[in-house]
Formats: C-alpha cells, structure tokens, sequence
C-alpha cells in the first residue's frame, strides 16, 4: 500500500483559518472580514460604508462577492464587509467572479442614479472614492433618464460642517463615527427610504416642508436647546466618501491636485497625533488626521484639524524688532543689530543679578533643548522653567521620575488594554482628546473599568461609560488614600495587571497629589502616566528646561551628571551651575521684585501663569526682556527685543508625546526664511561667545542625545532636589473671603494663541458656564439658566449657571471663559470664592 | 395528506361566539385550558411538541416554530425575550388583525406557553400603531389575564413568571423585518439589523429573543391540547396544520377561511362564491405582494410552502389577493412598486435606490411614456436588487414586477409609445391613471 | 432631577412619559410611545415634543428626530381634529380606493384646488377639520376599499359613503365606525396609542366592546357552521 502524501498540506496556525480567494490560498486570522483578506492578497473590493475602525454595517452593498461554503455556493452575494473569513471558504471577487462584477457594477449604477453630477465644483473631486470606484467599478454610462432626488444646499450641521445631502450616499460613516468613536450622535439619520438623509434636528424640519430655519439654527442642539458640540466633529468630513460633508474653512478654496501633502505632527495638545498638511504656495489649506494606528489611529480633534491659521495672521512677526529707546516703539532692525542689543543685555545681566528662561509649552525638543542649554552656558543659570501654568516643587519631584519613561511604561494600546483606567485631576476630552478616544473604545469594546476622581460627571465620565470618584477641588489627595478603604471594587481593579493611572496638569495645584497617586501606585502596583495638556512640555523636561533638572533628567545639584554634561558639551570642568534655579513662579516673583535683570521668554501668555498679574509686573520691572514669538502678546508689549521664530509648518523636529514617544516632522512650508528657536539661540550664544550647536534642529538633536547618553553614564543620584524656595507668595494664591471651593480646567477650544484666526472652530467651543449643585444653587438663590457671580477680592466673573452633581459649596468654572480665571479672580484650582446671584 | 374538511375553524372556531374577545367567553370555550396543560410539562417538552407538529411560521418565511425555539439557549444567563411580530402589513395580509380583534386570549395564552417553554419572562406584543381597536382589545384581554392570574408572578400557581406589553408602532412595514422590528421596539428607526448574531443569541437588548407571528403563537394552545398528530391531521406533511387564507379582491365572498395547508385557488375560489359577476379571474397572489403573482393557470397549484414554490412563488402569508380581468397589470405593478419606495427604510443601496427608480420607470410606463428598453431596465434593475439588498425587502419589491412582466409582458409592451398606435382603447383599472 | 416645567406639556403628561419608561427594561424602548404621547397634545410632533422626549430619555434631539421621521404615523404638521387615512394600496385601490381618495381630495379641497396629501381642511386643530392622507395597505383587504378615521376603520366605502362620513365629521358628529370604538379625535386615538385608556371602566368597556365582527371575518367559520364542517376532532387522551 502506497499512500505517500503528495504535497504536505500548508501548516494553519493556531487561530487561523484556510480559505480560497480567487484561486488562491490564504490563511488569516479568525474573524478577519472578507473584504481585508482581499486587500492583503492586493485585491481591493470597492467599498464605501466599510472602514476599519467602526463596527460593520453592510449598508452600502457594494463589496459584494460570491461565497462557496462546504462546497456549496451560497445563494446570494456576500457583502465582504461583513462577513468573516471561515475554514474551507471558497471567495470570488470580482476578478473572478462574473456575479460579483455585475453585482457591484449594478450597486455603483444604483449610487449614482441620484449623485449630482458636480464634480467640477465639489471639494472632493479629485479626491473622491466615489469617483474613483465608479470609474473602476462602475458602467460606462448610466440608464437612468428619470428625475433625481434633489435637495437645497448646502446645510450648516455645526459652525464647521456643511452638509451636502445630494451628494451623500448614506453610508453613515459619520452618524456612527459621532455614534461609536466620539459619543456625540449631533447627526443622525433623518427620514426614510429614498428620502433618508443625514441630518440635525434642526434639518429635518427643512425637508418637511415647515418654514425653513435659518442656516445658523440648523447646527444640532442637544435637548436643553444649546448648540451640540463635539470635538471631534472634523472626522466625518474626512471619512466621508462623497464630498457630502465639507469644511466650512476648506470649501472652495482649492482642488486637491493642486496642494502639496507633508506629513506633520500636531502642535496642540500631548498626544502628538500623526497629522497630513496641505498646502498650495507657501500657505496651509488645511490638515487632516494621519494614520498612525499606535497613537491617533485615524481620527484628530478639531482643534488639531482646524486650528492652523495662527501662523498665516496678517500680525505674523517676520523681522527683529528692538524696542526704540526713544519714542518706546518697537521697530524693525536687522537680525545682527538685534542679536548684538539682546547679547549685550543678557550678557549684562548675567554678570549682575541674573537673567532667567521660561520657555513656554509647545516647543519641540530640539528647541526646548536649546533654551536648556542656552541657559546653562550663555546664561550660566539653572533659572529656566518650561511651566507656563500652575506649578509645584512636588511635580518637578515627580517629573523628574517621569524624564526616560518610553510607551514601554504606559502607552495609547496599554490604556486600551487595561482592565481598569484612574483619571486623575485630568479631564480627558477637554485636556487630550485623543487620550478619551481610546478610554471610550477601551470602555466599549474591552469593558475597560474607568474611573475619574474629578467633581462632577462630566462629558468624559459619561462617554467612558465612567465612574466618577466625587471629591472637593484640593481634595484629591484624600480621595485617593481613602480607596483602600472606601473603594475596594477599584483597588482591586488597581491591582490587576495593566492598571493604569492617568495624572493631568491639574495635578500641581493640588498639594499632597504627586505623593498621593505614587503610594497608590506602588500599593496597588498600577502604572501612572502623566498627561501634560501641551505639546510641548514632556520634550522640554527631557531636555532639561527645568530649574533641578539638566537634560535626560539628572539633577543639577549632581556633580556626577554635570561632569559628564561638562564632557559632553565640551565645557572646562566646573563651570555648570550647580544650585537648583528658580521656577517660573520664582523666577516671575524675582524679576518682579529686582532679584533677577533679565528673562528669555519663549510662547507664553500670562494670562496662563497661576498669577497673571504677577507675571505682567515681572515683565514690567524686568531690565530687559526678550520675546522670542510668531505674533505680537502681551510679552512683546513688554519686550525690549522681539526675536521672530518659525511655526511648526515652517520647521522640523520633534514633539515627544506623553507616552515619551518621539514625533518628528520635517519642513511643510520651505524657503519661509523663518528660523527655529534653536537657531535663533545658536546664534545669540555665539554673540554671548558661548557654543549651543543648535545651529539646525538635526544639529540640536545630536547634541541632545550626546548630553543624554553622557548623562546615563553616570549613576543618578536620587532625586530629591526640590526648587529652589524663595520668599513669595504660594503660587500667587488669594485665599480671599470666599466660602466655596472653585474647580477648574481648560476647556479644549477657547482663547488660546494657536487658536486664532479660525471663526468656524471657535464657533464649536463649549459654552462657558459657572457649574453648581442644586443646593447650592438653591442656597445663594440663583436660578439655572440664569446668571451667577462667582468673586474673590480680587475680581469676579459672571457666566449662566447651570446645574451639575457637584459637591455642594463647589462651583467649576472653566479656566478660559474667556478670560482667564486666574486674571480675574487671582486663584485656581481648589481656590476660594464667594458665589452670589445675577450680575452683581 | 389531508382528508379535513374544506374548512377546519380551529383558530376562527371561537370567532363566531358573542364578545369572543372577553375573558369570560374564552374561557367557556376551552380557553387557558392548554396553558396549565403546558405549564405542568418541562420547558423541552413543549419545544419538542411543536417541532413534533411541524407548525412552520405564519409570518411569510415559513421557518419551523420548534426549531427556532430551540435556538433559545438553555441557561438563563442573560433575560429571555419573546416578542410577538403583529406589525401586519404586507399588502393584501389580513388574518393577524381580526384574529386578536376577535380572540385575543388565544394570542396571550400561546405566549405564556411559548415564554415557558422558552423560559422567558418578559413578553412584547408589537403592534402595528394603525390598528387601534386592535391594540385595545390586546390590552384590555392583557389586563383581564393579569387579573385572572394568566398573567404576572406565579402563573396558576406554577411558580413561573410572565409579563406581557402591548406596543404600538407607528407606521413602517419595515418593522415586520424581525430584527427591524426588535430596533424598533427598542426606540430605534425600524432598520434591519446585521445577522449574525441572530436574535436567539442576541435580540432584543442584546438579550436572547424569539421574534413569533401571532397566527403561529395562537396556534400553540391548540397543538398542545390536541397534540402534534391532531395537528398534523390538516394539511400536508411538510406543511401540516389549518391556515388562515384571507381572500380579497374580486370574488362574491371575500373573508377570512380557516382551511388545511395544500388547499388550492380553486377550492378557495369556490368557497368564496368565484369571481365577482363572473369575471373572469386574471392574476393573483398566494401570500401578499412580495409573492411572485400567479395566474389562472395556477389554480389548482397547492397552496402549501413547498407548492407555491414549486410554481415559482412563495405561500407567504396566504393573503391571496385576487384580481379579475378589468384590472392592469403594469399599473397595480406600479402600485406596488409605489409602496415598496414609500416602505423602504433606507438602509442599504439596492432596495433604496432601486424602488425608487423602478417606481418612476414604471409610473412612466403607466403614463404611455415607456419604451421597450425599459422593460429591459427593469428586469435589469430587479436583477441588481434581488439578493443583493441587506433584507428580504428588496426582494420583495421585485416580485411582483418580474412575476409580472414575466405573465403579462405584452400588457408592458402596449404601453410602450412605440406601440401606442396599435394600443386599443383600454379599459383597464388604472390604465390611464 | 430637577423638572423645568415647559408650557406645552404639563405635569400630567410628565407624568405619563415616566410611566411609559417604566413599562420597559431599557428606558429608550419609552420613545415610540412618547412620541405618540407628545401627539396626543399637540396633535403632531414638534421641534419641543422632540425636546420632550430628548430629555425624558437622555437622548440628543437629532437622534429623537431620526426616530420621529422615520414612522409615517408621526406628524410633523398640526393635524386636523381627524386624522382622515384611505388606502390606496393595490388591491384598496383597484376595488376604489384610488377613486374615493381622489374624490376626498376634491371634496375637502378649496379654490378648485384638491387638497394634498396629509393637508388640512379647515383650521388644524379646530372641531370638524380633517387632515387627509393616503395610507399603505391596513390590513383589512376583505372588506376592500376601506378608510380609517383616527385608526378607526370605516370598511367597504364608496366614494359617495366617503363623502357622508366626511361631511357629518365636518358638520361635528361622529358616525360609528365599522370596526372600531365610538369614535372620538386624533389626539385621544395617539392618547390610547401611547397605551393609556380611560381610566373609567364602563368608557373602557364600551371601547373595547365596539364591534368587529364582520361578516367577511366570520365568513370562512360561518360558511363550516353552515355546511356542518370542523377540524379533526381532538382524541380524548389531549383533549
């Protein structure tokens, strides 16, 4: 008996399956649908309702294919979006199959009987999958003679979003993008059959016939009538495969042929998401979201989407102004005059008492390193501090355990891992959205446990399927030492494998946190990751922008470590400062008060620092200021040189993420002649005689990586530095009269500097509003929906009230309303105030 | 084979008595007798019986009751639904309305045996909204049972639990679509949902459900009082039991006749009295407009599920409609196409933008503006949409268009304005709608 | 929670959302009832019907909007006193379903122009105006054409019956139905469609006793009566 095996049969892996597509063998994993197994054998089945990242519909029938199960064919076409792959399946697109063919050439015929024919004039021609899969996949010429749905057009669904509803092929891509990634169902499905549309509530009326509303009331509204806001709405436009839903900003205003695509990274907020800017001569068009599965999978907040046109404002400063002596005016002058008058009055300084760097939140490591050099060398201070916001020497602790951590600490895919999620003075919507998109899909699909220790259920609480953890502002600390015993649930789920515990900026106003959160930590063994709301603060502290920290995370006052900067850089033995410098509250306080002559001022707006007023003197009483901006800010007003720098479009290098993920983007707009702060200092040390080798952004980031590496050879000292202390007020805080607690936050879109210039984003930001519990409300007699007066003795701000579950004698207030919480009322998270009724 | 009678009142038998829908009267006539049979008896042995009586689903589809409540899983890990599909309206279907006008403890008795025998305890009854005095009888016949301990905690001392709720509609035929139906009872557009997973593994709140029409549930009590040989004594054997045939249209008696499974046209026809003053019969449906139409030629085509679908249609929810020789073809094809576009609920390409460019082909038609090439179209067109649509909708909506051009293309073809010159003076229904 | 009581709806109708949610395990199977509830005040759904749900039931008024506008029995225009529907599905229609709609329209119309599809003849709202519509097939193809007057069937019409029952429900009186309750308005029918019948037991009895049988419902029974016909009998050993 001869039975030798002909051919050994190719080996299927555990989890795998075996199947035939067009006569080809395949083996994938269970559960992967059709119409993907196709694409990786490099066959793409046309499609529009499919995409990767939301649940399948199967809405649109045009992936159909035939499917043969166990031998025998199925009776029907299959749509290869919906179906998974089986062990023994035989597929046949429409390479193969003749069914398949006429099936999807009959589905597209379907399409386009109702699509207007105005390619010409739609954004997305050119661009189009509908126009690209017809031409592939579709009839030469349509048999449709008869009258096509039409609609008005087009509509206003937000302030950002137009809605085009002939064009439209309801896929719903955008109603369940809103639906299942974001959590804000603002569109939905209107209407039935042939009359079906996307639409607000608002839209649905237009279509009925009732008096049209005027398109500014069109925008969805939630229930209680105040406009729908979703962060996240700029998403649709870019999944849509029609040109039925268009920005506002973009519309008309070029063809996509014409623009010149670079990948970039957003500038906004600590993600780093992975962005595409489109440009045609020299000027952004717009951005849209990058695919970088590991951070941003496919989707960006609108803020990074639409907020770009800062750096085209007709203010932008393009020359060195130096302020005139005489008339007090600040004028152009050359870069060598400027350089020499802000070289001669640093150099000034510094040999007197002092001059001080606060670089601000949103440069990219290759310029934060610079400003830490720059200070350690030109400047021979350790006075820099990358903190233009609140602020403590317990953070600087921390951060310090935080410099090195890689996504191998904590990353985007371990929040979607973890069995359970601690939010930590962080409101992840408004503080890093793309950090509450995964929470949202972690809480959806893995059943992820997320709880928030904040004040009131918020928007993040809600769409995270989330428990919040009420405490009072400043009570934070407590709260979290009071789980072991009030929390059992959640401290077990702490202590599972992946437990994750997410810290936001917040943290520094709230004494005792820092120390609070690690005990839990290392109780409970859950990992913490520290969320900064700015895009540039974790590369700043890894490049030592710190006052106790030189660049890679040692501690200035470590002899080891500034030896082998010293080496690194270079330098005769010694010369690094070695006392821990001040931070920006110190360095403010000093300036204000004659201790220091001079600041280098990076992006900052005082209206951010936890004492405005105290910045503003500072800036007054400094001998000489140094801005180094794109457009004029209350620190040029104040500026003796202003020093103009380069937007991220306009350079390259890097953002390091919160995850400690590196983001490096190249040059989007060149031969701008604008110059990254990295050069910018270069050049001014060499006026000082002292050599940063940050001539180029690549030669900044070799330097830096050299004092990094120098750094790591040494053993780090344990770090228990602390800034230095200075006689001042506790981070300008005026406890006041008042007899309630005051919570706050950023909102994600307010008066921020990037955000400038962009009417349509502005028009999606969140309502200011005073938020306060029932009780107390009742108790100071305010009325929802009308307005309170929230004082100190410093000022007050008056905002609509509205009724939230907040601990009584608590009222949030967002920190831009749009003034800054801080000008108007001298205080900050967990702060005093009084609250009264009406407009006082 | 059947030896019954020609019509066997088994469900409509109780139809005749004063105020059948009252509990009192049901309860003379035998009525909750079957529940406490049922109730004495494990859960299985009920599911057994009715895949032992081979009952196949009244709705249109025809799927075996037993089978898919054997689907049920047996745990009661997650709530178990039942929900009653009384959301009639495929044109020409009439039976479920009367039926719980007239009977309405039937119904509620087949649900507490049904949610026993699949251990559920929460029961729905969707009702299409337009039938109000319908929807009042349930709840009044509801409240009547809770009453009388049908109904509620500890059903006749048997320690099992069932509530029902009557639910209105609100106007779309889609929702007699199961899974349609469920998104709808959950307060959602009545859209089908994608299959897998089926509603025994998750339905109703992702819960595992039955979704039952009312004919096939009112149906239990009675197989479980006579047993699945009694049951079986009507009709044929893959189609056993009575069924209601509702006759409309153009016949001298139209109404609703009870009669075993297998009963043909003709055997209907005369139980109805034929054709309305004897003109002649032209075409008609074996179940509704989603059922290929037959013609005269079927007549003695047996009205069973495999019957009908031997001569190329489908039994459907035997609402025979039937239409004599004043009546146009094209026209009442466009009639139904009409309602197919008004009824489609949007959801996927095909049947969308299908019904409406068929609609429009045809109402062109109808208005002497068609041409032979849109014939073509349109058989074309049903070609895309057959089995291409995400429901049964779509297919549908293509019956009676085929099945029409199919019998009577010549009546198309007069239509055409290239043959409007031979077109003899019409005296169609509609022909010149 | 604290209700912010809205003028169009009052404590009463409040009341009756929340016991609509509380007939159900999830909250949002609430919403088709509410919105026959939000009728039976205003006689259609309103942008502040849609709110009314919306708040009820957690949900955004564009996703209580993509629910309204989906049922055909869901209004979006203030409806007349009755609510007038004529099947003009095939078979209604071949039987003179599309000749009695037609002449409705001209009956009801004004200035020689007939009166449209779910338009209202007289004053929305105002006793005697009729809201006429064509409805798909209402399941009583036996007793074909037949019209409904608020979800109350009129079977076996004519054109001429038609216009006599429009005509008395102009002049303010309310002819019996075929089949069906005495006859009341629109916004009482969406009351009950809600699921809340009078609460006084004779009214409710009354209703529910309105008759049903028709002749062509009982004919195949009847004629096996008549004839002497039955199904098998049940062995004893079931029975």
């Amino acid at each position: 008996m001869t039975m030798a095996p002909e051919e050994t049969e190719t080996e299927v892996p555990e989890g795998h399956v075996k199947l035939i597509v067009d006569g080809e063998e395949v083996i994938a994993p269970k559960g992967e649908l059709l119409i993907r197994t196709a694409e990786r054998l490099g066959t793409v089945i046309p499609r529009f309702c499919d995409h990767p990242l939301l649940d399948p519909a199967g809405a649109c029938r045009q992936c159909l294919v035939e499917v043969e199960m166990g031998g025998r064919p199925m009776p029907k076409p299959q749509a290869s979006c919906t179906m998974t792959v089986a062990d023994g399946m035989v597929v046949k697109t429409q390479r193969t199959s003749p069914v398949a063919d006429k099936a999807q050439q009959g589905v597209m015929e379907l399409l386009l009987i109702n699509h207007p024919l105005d390619c010409p004039v739609c954004d997305k021609g050119g661009e189009c999958p509908l126009q690209n899969q017809a031409m592939a996949h579709g009839r030469a010429s349509s048999r449709f003679v008869d009258t096509k749905r039409t609609f008005p057009k087009p509509l206003p669904i937000s302030s950002q979003v137009l809605l085009d509803r002939e064009r439209c092929v309801l896929c719903q891509r955008c109603t369940r993008f809103s639906a299942q990634i974001a959590g804000d169902p603002f569109i939905e499905l209107l209407e039935r059959g042939v009359h079906q549309q996307v639409g607000t509530a608002e839209t649905a009326a237009v279509f009925s016939g009732t008096p049209a509303p005027e398109p500014s009331d069109m925008a969805s509204k939630t229930s209680s009538g105040a406009p729908f806001q979703s962060y996240f709405s700029g998403n649709t436009i870019q999944i849509c495969p029609v040109g039925a839903l268009t920005s506002a900003a973009y519309r008309f205003r070029s063809r996509p042929f014409d623009l010149v695509s670079s990948p970039s990274v957003c500038e906004h907020c600590s993600s780093g998401c992975a962005e595409r800017t489109d440009f045609r001569r020299g000027k952004v068009m717009r951005r849209l979201a990058g695919d970088d599965p590991d951070v941003n999978e496919e989707w960006i907040c609108d803020k990074g989407r639409f907020a770009f046109r800062y750096a085209a404002a007709s203010d932008r400063i393009r020359k060195p102004l130096v302020r005139d002596a005489k008339t007090g005016e600040l004028v152009e002058t050359s870069w060598t005059e400027a350089l020499r008058v802000a070289a001669d009055a640093l150099s000034k300084a510094r040999d007197a008492r002092g001059a001080a760097v606060l670089t601000g939140g949103r440069l990219t490591v290759e310029d934060a390193y610079a400003y830490s050099k720059f200070a350690r060398i030109a400047l021979r201070t350790n006075d820099i501090d990358f903190r233009a916001r609140a602020h403590s020497a317990e953070e600087l602790d921390f951060l310090a355990g935080v410099v090195g951590t890689t996504p191998d600490h904590v990353s985007f895919a371990a929040i979607e891992r973890a069995p359970t999620v601690l939010c930590v003075a962080i409101e992840p919507e408004d503080e890093a959205p793309i950090v509450f998109l995964r929470l949202r899909k972690a809480a959806l699909k893995h059943s992820t446990k997320v709880v928030h220790v904040g004040q009131w259920t918020t928007s993040s609480v809600r769409k995270t399927n989330g428990e919040l953890l009420a405490c009072e502002p400043g009570g934070e600390a407590a709260a979290l030492d009071g789980i072991a015993q009030h929390a059992k649930d959640l401290d077990a789920g702490l202590a599972e494998a992946g437990a994750v515990i997410l810290l936001g900026e917040r943290a520094a106003e709230v004494v005792g946190l820092f120390s609070a959160v690690q005990r839990l930590a290392e109780r409970t063994g859950a990992k913490v990751a520290w969320i900064p709301r700015r895009a540039g603060e974790r590369g700043a502290l890894e490049a030592g922008a710190a006052p106790t920290l030189l660049p890679g995370g040692a501690a200035v006052s470590d002899a080891d470590a500034r030896a082998a900067l010293e080496s690194a850089w270079r330098l005769d033995a010694g010369v690094l400062p070695s006392s821990p410098g001040r931070d920006t509250t110190g360095i403010l306080w000093a300036a204000a008060t004659g201790d220091l002559d001079a600041l280098v001022v990076g992006g900052i707006d005082p209206d951010d620092l936890p004492d405005p007023a105290l910045a503003r003197k500072a800036l007054a009483a400094a001998g000489f200021v140094l801005s180094m901006e794109m457009r004029p800010s209350a620190v040029t007003e104040h500026a003796d040189v202003v020093l103009p720098i380069a937007t991220v479009d306009e350079k390259s290098g890097r953002f390091l993420n919160w995850e400690g993920r590196p983001r490096p983007f190249t040059v989007t707009l060149e031969g701008t002649n604008a110059l990254p702060d990295c050069r910018v200092l270069d050049t001014l040390a060499v006026e000082m005689d002292a050599d940063l080798f940050t001539q180029t952004p690549q030669a900044s980031f070799a330097d830096f990586e050299r004092a990094v590496s120098a750094g790591r050879s040494v053993v780090r000292e344990t770090n228990g530095s602390g800034t230095a202390e200075h006689s001042r007020p506790h981070a300008g805080e005026s406890n006041g009269n008042g007899k309630l607690k005051l919570a706050t936050w950023r909102q994600l879109i307010d008066e921020g500097s990037l955000q400038a210039g962009e009417p349509h984003l502005a028009g999606t930001a969140r309502t200011a509003v005073v938020r306060l519990s029932a009780a107390t409300a009742r108790d100071h007699g305010i009325e929802p929906g009308e307005h309170a007066t929230v004082s100190t003795e410093r000022g007050e701000l008056t905002l609509p009230a509205e009724i939230a579950d907040l601990p009584d004698g608590v009222v949030w207030v967002p920190a831009r309303s749009p003034v800054s919480i801080r000008t108007a009322l001298g205080v900050g998270h967990g702060g005093a105030v009084s609250l009264s009724g009406g407009t006082a | 084979m059947s030896t019954a009678d020609p019509v066997t009142p088994v469900l409509t038998k109780r139809w005749l008595s004063p105020n059948s829908w009252r509990l009192s009267v049901y309860e003379q006539l035998e009525g909750y007798t079957a529940v406490k049979k049922a109730l004495s008896k494990p859960p299985e042995q009920i599911v057994a019986l009715v895949k032992d009586a081979g009952l196949r689903g009244r709705g249109g589809a025809g799927f075996p009751a037993g089978v898919k409540w054997s689907f049920m899983p047996q745990n009661e890990e997650k709530r178990h639904y039942l929900v009653i599909n009384a959301d009639e309206g495929e044109p020409g279907t009439c039976k479920d309305i009367p039926l719980m006008m007239a009977d309405p403890h039937s119904l509620i008795e087949g649900c507490v045996i049904a949610a026993y025998a699949m251990r559920s305890h929460h029961c729905f009854i969707y009702v299409r909204g337009e039938v109000l005095h319908c929807i009042r009888r349930l709840h009044a016949a509801v409240r009547e049972a809770y009453d009388a301990g049908y109904l509620g905690k500890d059903i006749l001392g048997s320690g099992f639990d069932l509530d029902i709720t009557v639910h209105a509609g609100a106007g779309a035929y889609i929702c007699g679509e199961e899974t349609a139906l469920l998104d709808s009872l959950e307060g959602r557009r009545g859209q089908p949902r994608l299959k897998p997973p089926f509603p025994a593994a998750a339905g109703l709140y992702a819960a595992p459900t039955t979704v039952n029409n009312v004919e096939t549930i009112a149906t239990v009590p009675f197989i479980v009082n006579g047993g699945s040989d009694w049951f079986r004594e009507m009709g044929t054997e893959k189609s056993p039991g009575p069924k209601i045939f509702s006759i409309s249209g153009h016949v001298e008696r139209p109404g609703q006749y009870e009669a075993p499974l297998g009963t043909t046209l003709r055997e209907l026809l005369e139980l109805a009295g034929g054709m309305k003053d004897g003109v002649p019969l032209k075409f008609w449906t074996p179940g509704g407009s989603s059922t290929p139409m037959f013609t005269a030629e079927h007549l003695d085509v047996p009205l069973d599920f495999e019957g009908a679908a031997e001569a190329g249609s489908m039994l459907g929810t035997t609402a025979v409609m039937v239409f004599n020789e004043t009546v146009s073809v094209p026209w009442a094809v466009m009639k139904w196409t009409q309602f197919y576009e008004h009824e489609s609920c949007g959801k996927c390409t095909p049947c969308r933008e299908g019904t409406y460019w068929l609609a429009q082909v045809l109402e062109r038609m109808v208005e002497g503006k068609g041409t032979e090439e849109d014939i073509d179209t349109l058989l074309d067109v049903c070609d895309n949409i057959l089995g291409r649509s995400f429901c049964a909708l779509g297919d549908g909506a293509v019956s009676p268009i085929t099945s029409g051009i199919q019998y009577f293309r010549d009546e198309f073809l007069a239509l055409c304005e290239t043959n409007k010159s031979k077109q003899s003076e019409s005296a169609l229904v509609g022909a010149q709608a | 929670m604290t209700e912010v009581q809205d003028s169009v709806f009052d404590a009463d109708i409040h009341a009756k959302a929340k016991e609509i949610i509380s007939r159900y395990p999830q909250s949002r199977s609430a919403l088709l009832p509410m919105l026959h509830l939000v009728q039976s005040v205003q006689g259609h759904v309103s942008q502040e019907g849609i709110a009314f749900c919306g708040k009820h039931l957690d949900l955004t008024d564009a996703e209580v909007s993509a629910v309204a506008t989906f049922y055909t029995m869901y209004k979006r225009k203030p409806c007349g006193e009755h609510l007038l529907s004529v099947c003009t599905n095939t078979l209604c229609a071949a039987m003179g379903g599309d000749a009695i709609y037609r002449k409705l329209q001209e009956h009801l119309g004004a200035e020689g122009k007939p009166l449209g599809h779910e338009a209202t003849a007289g004053t929305p709202g105002e006793p005697g105006s009729i809201t006429l519509e064509h409805a798909e097939c209402l399941a009583a193809c036996d007793l074909a054409p037949v019209l409904q007057v608020n979800y109350e069937f009129y079977d076996n019409q004519t054109e001429q019956s038609a216009v006599e029952l429009v005509d008395a429900l102009q002049r303010g009186e309310k002819p019996a139905p075929t089949r069906g309750a005495p006859l009341t308005d629109l916004k009482s029918a969406e009351l009950q469609l809600a699921g809340f019948f009078p609460e006084d037991a004779e009214r409710f009895a009354a209703d529910v006793d309105g008759p049903s049988a028709a002749t062509e419902t009982l004919r195949g029974a009847a004629l096996a009566q008549e004839r002497g016909w039955v199904a098998p009998p049940m062995r004893e050993e079931n029975a």
